[in-house]
């Protein structure tokens, strides 16, 4: 069992929910109350990284910060080091990837809230900020969570990207996905099995965990 | 002390109430930081067919001399593929002269290195395969006629050099054009050794450092390629612009006596 490895995974997937929750709530309200011009472009550019495969974002993030290009030259002036094949190459990686997952969920969330429930807020006297934090987000709750779990679950699992950003160094980069491929390669098939099986607990637990709070959360919906 | 402590965190806390969010991010970012910056030992890169080999040595060079490298594996392409765009290796021990070339050519090495190892290539078939191993790939022609060859491994020519070298091998049989429907590249030696010796194919051409090990060569039979058959497996070494002294040590510890035994015990020739 590769600790180092399980310990990269879990901050990796704590890291990139940090990061993304807080801009997905702002973003997944905004498609959601609001009508603009090109809000399809923005919506179909949102769900881009679903469709598209991770080699795809890999050669790009490889190709406009690799050491070779003018912004991975700056970048590693400024950091000391490249943005590839590092702790923060991944998350950033992980980020783009995992928008999707955040945004969606969320968005559905605060659909369905009926405009009627927003309007009496406000003609409560409420602030904006109060009728957000009160009303709106406690009821889109659950879009939240699902939100959270899904990226969890989704940057526990990515691979390809995290292969080729990445370039499986241990205790930086080497996620236990990545480790699974590693001790395959090296003969080492109880360890690889190990690791196959944490991820697989990880994963239903985590899965349990969701939906047993959203029960929670939402009991009308049980 | 901890009272006041603790009133200040509780002050500080309310103050941030209102930025609590900003505030679990920023300390989200210190820890990711801390992740990243923690002492971590020196990394070497090493071309797959050193698997069991390096691993042996650089476990060696730990309890000799006390200090540690890790190391990653990869196929000699794709890891100079990855020190171009960057990836913080010290020393890369490639399985050919060419890839660790071009990385000095392009002025990312302390010098153009030294050649530590001869590597052979064998023919491994998995028990119970149909396959009759030897060294003139005449029972690999015969099941290729008969239609038995269901699947061959070898690795992928572009990027892993022992996989060029089984090009020219079957190239040199007659045989390439017949069987190139039939392989199944691995992207590195390891994994067409992997794909050989789990009976996911009828059997391949692999690195003979891989199969010496007792748990690999259990499963199967092998014969050596006659060395003249392909351009000759010369594995080079070179020092990368951010090598660590650790790395330096390691470097000559690669060309000190332990290692060159160690090599030779797993498969490889050693140069004079």
């Amino acid at each position: 069992m590769d600790w180092a490895a399980l310990r990269v995974s879990l901050w990796l997937g704590a890291g990139t929910i940090a990061i993304l929750l807080p801009l997905g709530v702002w973003f997944g309200r905004l498609l959601a109350v609001r009508e603009f011009k090109g809000k399809l472009l923005v919506e179909a550019l949102v769900t881009v990284p679903i469709v598209l495969p991770p080699t795809v974002l890999g050669f790009y993030l490889l190709v406009t910060f690799g050491a070779r290009s003018p912004l991975g030259q700056a970048f590693e002036a400024l950091v000391g080091h490249s943005l590839p094949f590092s702790f923060q190459g991944l998350l950033f990686a992980s980020v783009i990837a995992n928008v999707p997952f955040v945004v969606q969920p969320i968005q559905r969330g605060f659909e369905a809230i009926p405009s009627d429930v927003r309007d009496a807020a406000a003609s409560c006297g409420l602030t904006p900020w109060q009728r957000f934090a009160r009303i709106e987000l406690p009821l889109a709750w659950p879009g939240v969570l699902t939100a959270a779990v899904l990226t969890f679950a989704h940057t526990l699992g990515e691979f390809g990207v995290v292969l080729m950003v990445g370039g499986n160094l241990p205790g930086q980069t080497r996620t236990l996905s990545v480790a699974i491929y590693d001790r395959m390669q090296a003969f080492d098939d109880r360890s690889a099995g190990v690791m196959a099986a944490t991820l697989l607990t990880i994963s239903v637990v985590t899965l349990m965990a969701t939906t047993a709070l959203s029960r929670r959360v939402n009991p009308h919906r049980a | 002390m901890r009272p006041i402590l603790r009133d200040a965190a509780f002050t500080i806390s309310r103050r941030l109430s209102k930025y609590s969010s900003l505030a679990l991010i920023a300390v989200w970012l210190l820890g990711l930081q801390d992740v990243s910056l923690a002492q971590r030992a020196p990394t070497v890169a090493a071309a797959a067919n050193l698997n069991f080999a390096l691993t042996e040595i650089a476990k060696q060079f730990e309890r000799d001399r006390g200090m540690r490298v890790d190391v990653v594996f990869g196929s000699s392409g794709t890891l100079t593929r990855q020190i171009r765009d960057g990836a913080p290796f010290g020393m890369f021990l490639a399985a050919d002269e060419e890839f660790p070339n071009q990385l000095t050519s392009a002025g990312l090495t302390r010098d153009a290195g030294v050649v530590y190892a001869i590597g052979r290539l064998v023919i491994f078939a998995p028990t119970g395969s149909p396959l009759m191993v030897d060294e003139r790939l005449d029972g690999l022609s015969r099941l290729l006629r008969a239609g038995g060859v269901t699947r061959f491994a070898i690795a992928n020519p572009d990027v892993a050099p022992y996989g060029r070298a089984a090009e020219a091998v079957l190239r040199k049989h007659g045989l390439w054009d017949a069987i190139r429907s039939r392989l199944v590249v691995g992207d590195t030696i390891a994994q067409a050794a992997q794909f050989s010796t789990t009976g996911n194919a009828v059997g391949g051409l692999i690195a003979y450092s891989l199969v010496k090990e007792p748990g690999v060569a259990d499963r199967g039979r092998y014969a050596l390629i006659p060395e003249t058959d392909h351009a000759p497996l010369r594995q080079r070494m070179v020092l990368l612009k951010r090598a660590t002294p650790v790395v330096e040590q390691f470097y000559a510890y690669m060309q000190g006596a332990a290692a060159r035994t160690a090599l030779i015990r797993n498969g490889y020739q050693v140069p004079q």
